[in-house]
């Protein structure tokens, strides 16, 4: 059986005025599946993930998100997703649990507000009123009002950004517990070692379009780094796409070990900044 | 954190019929909404304390007579009345409504199932709970200070029933028609509590209406909140005081309904085409 897509983008276009914020972009996210935006600031990665969300119109292309067209979609259509907000700072007056209790009321089928509240990590502070939490803590408050709805499909714009590292882990934790539940989900973030972690896909978007899309591991795919230091002192780095036979050639010159030998892959953020890059120069 | 477990909080997907979930959801955004307001000193401050402050100390300073048997306080207290539907609908919304924008509260309900309607009934509902008493305390503090009767016919609680639902009608949606134009909350309150003391002036609240200019007179008949004043008089004052209303019109009750509800479908008109659920970030 065919995989059914979540997300099916072809051609999507957003003009502003004269500019075009979006020139062309395609995407697919079939259910149950995690797909990372990447881009830099003001690619369009927000303009694209707000006009899947419904809350922009389009210039042009075809648009599907859960079988609708987000710009027609009625309530029923967002009673199945869920929307993350990036920078929010309403409902400071209200305790934790009154807002996950309200929201709740706005879905049909939705998750318990207290197992919301405990799987963001906000059990202590469920009498806390907003305004009193910290940053990292009121960006879990977005996330526990993203799923309190049970969606299918997940949006989060950038959400561990202001999160300590202990956060992000509790985070990506509770991430792989909604995947498990079967919530497909599509995120933009700047950090590409969450996206390495988190995605199935992933999406490079530049300057309005789509600049490379692929699996972390294929987009990282390249020629590996290999360093060494040669007896003189100075050190040595590599970049070759046969790595073993680099090692097997400095092993006999050396004739046994080679000092400080290293054999790394590329990383994620080594091929993002060469697409960028590659992208700059081209445009 | 708990794992999370897939029962639904509450029985099966509702398929209530759409105007009893927007009741059912408006009812729950009316209780969000005090409950916000209730917390909120300066919002309680501005809405519901400022015009009892006002006829405390107007009320204690002025004590003339407006006609024989008619004291400025009785006078100045039905004007209060008046003034309360601008406090509680028009400048409460005006300043509020653009708040939530900014903080993206309105983004992340538009992102939610809720049905638009059930925001403004939220609105709507919690306008007329503070209105209510508001008048309440206008009117004991009122009968207090002064000679100040509660209606004592049934004629005067249907003018008090209807000019109050017209007279709210009014600013609320000319408060959500400015809200609308602003789209921002900074200087919000520059904008609009000056026009609520300036109408004041020019309406026959802070002034008797009959004794100021014949151009001021003109300039307040244009906006509700002097036929607004003098509906509460015909409720609040003898009815002899009626010959002492300019030009010997009386209390004008068709003139009063007929200004209010042009106010009204203006309000209505400007809202429905320009609210918006958050600004557009790009230029």
């Amino acid at each position: 059986m065919a995989t059914r897509a979540a997300v099916e983008v072809s051609g999507l276009t957003k003009r502003y005025g004269k500019g075009w914020a979006l020139s062309g972009v395609d995407l697919r996210v079939d259910v149950g599946e995690c797909v990372a935006l990447l881009g830099p600031n003001g690619a369009g990665k927000t303009t694209t993930v707000e006009i899947l969300e419904g809350y922009r119109p389009r210039t042009s292309g075809q648009v599907l998100v859960l079988g609708e067209d987000p710009a027609r979609a009625a309530e029923s259509w967002r009673a199945r997703i869920g929307i993350v907000l990036q920078d929010a700072t309403d409902q400071g007056l209200l305790t934790v649990g009154e807002v996950v209790r309200h929201f709740a009321g706005y879905y049909p089928a939705p998750r318990r507000p207290d197992e919301v509240i405990d799987a963001v990590g906000l059990t202590e502070k469920r009498r806390a009123r907003v305004v009193s939490l910290s940053g990292g803590q009121r960006r879990r408050l977005d996330v526990a009002l993203g799923i309190v709805g049970r969606p299918e499909l997940l949006f989060l714009d950038e959400p561990t950004t202001g999160f300590d590292p202990e956060a992000r882990r509790l985070f990506w934790d509770l991430i792989a517990r909604l995947r498990r539940d079967g919530t497909t989900i599509l995120l933009t973030t700047h950090y590409l070692d969450e996206a390495e972690r988190l995605a199935d896909r992933v999406t490079v978007i530049v300057s309005g379009t789509v600049a490379a899309t692929g699996t972390p591991a294929s987009l990282r795919a390249g020629p590996a780094v290999v360093s060494w230091r040669e007896p003189d002192g100075t050190r040595r780095v590599e970049e070759t796409t046969a790595p073993t036979q680099l090692v097997t050639s400095l092993a006999t010159r050396f004739g046994g070990e080679v000092p400080e030998l290293g054999v790394q892959p590329r990383t994620l953020e080594d091929a993002y900044l060469r697409l960028l890059t590659a992208a700059g120069t081209a445009a | 954190m708990t794992s999370m477990s897939l029962t639904p909080a509450a029985g099966a997907p509702s398929v209530a019929p759409r105007w009893r979930r927007t009741a059912a959801i408006g009812a729950s955004r009316v209780a969000i909404e005090l409950k916000e307001l209730v917390r909120s000193p300066t919002a309680l401050m501005f809405t519901v304390l400022f015009p009892l402050i006002l006829l405390l100390i107007f009320g204690s300073v002025f004590n003339g007579d407006v006609a024989p048997g008619v004291t400025f306080t009785e006078y100045f207290a039905a004007g209060m009345i008046a003034s309360g539907a601008f406090y509680s609908g028009f400048q409460n919304l005006a300043i509020a409504v653009p708040l939530e924008r900014d903080s993206r509260s309105l983004k992340r309900l538009r992102g939610t199932p809720m049905p638009p309607a059930a925001y403004f009934v939220g609105k709507v509902g919690s306008v007329i709970v503070v209105y209510v008493v508001q008048v309440a305390l206008l009117m004991g503090l009122g009968s207090l200070l002064a000679d100040l009767h509660p209606p004592s016919s049934a004629g005067q609680w249907l003018t008090l029933l209807w000019v109050s639902l017209l007279g709210l009608s009014a600013t609320s949606l000319c408060g959500l028609a400015l809200s609308s134009v602003l789209r921002r909350s900074e200087g919000a309150a520059a904008i609009v509590s000056p026009i609520v003391v300036v109408l004041q002036f020019v309406s026959g609240v802070f002034f008797q209406y009959d004794k100021l200019p014949a151009w001021m007179r003109d300039v307040g008949s244009v906006f509700p909140l002097r036929w607004l004043a003098l509906g509460m008089r015909s409720v609040f004052l003898p009815s002899r005081f009626a010959r002492y209303e300019p030009g010997g019109h009386g209390w004008q009750h068709g003139t009063i309904a007929v200004v209010l509800a042009a106010w009204a479908i203006a309000g209505f008109v400007v809202a429905a085409r320009r609210f918006k659920w958050f600004n557009e970030e790009r230029a």
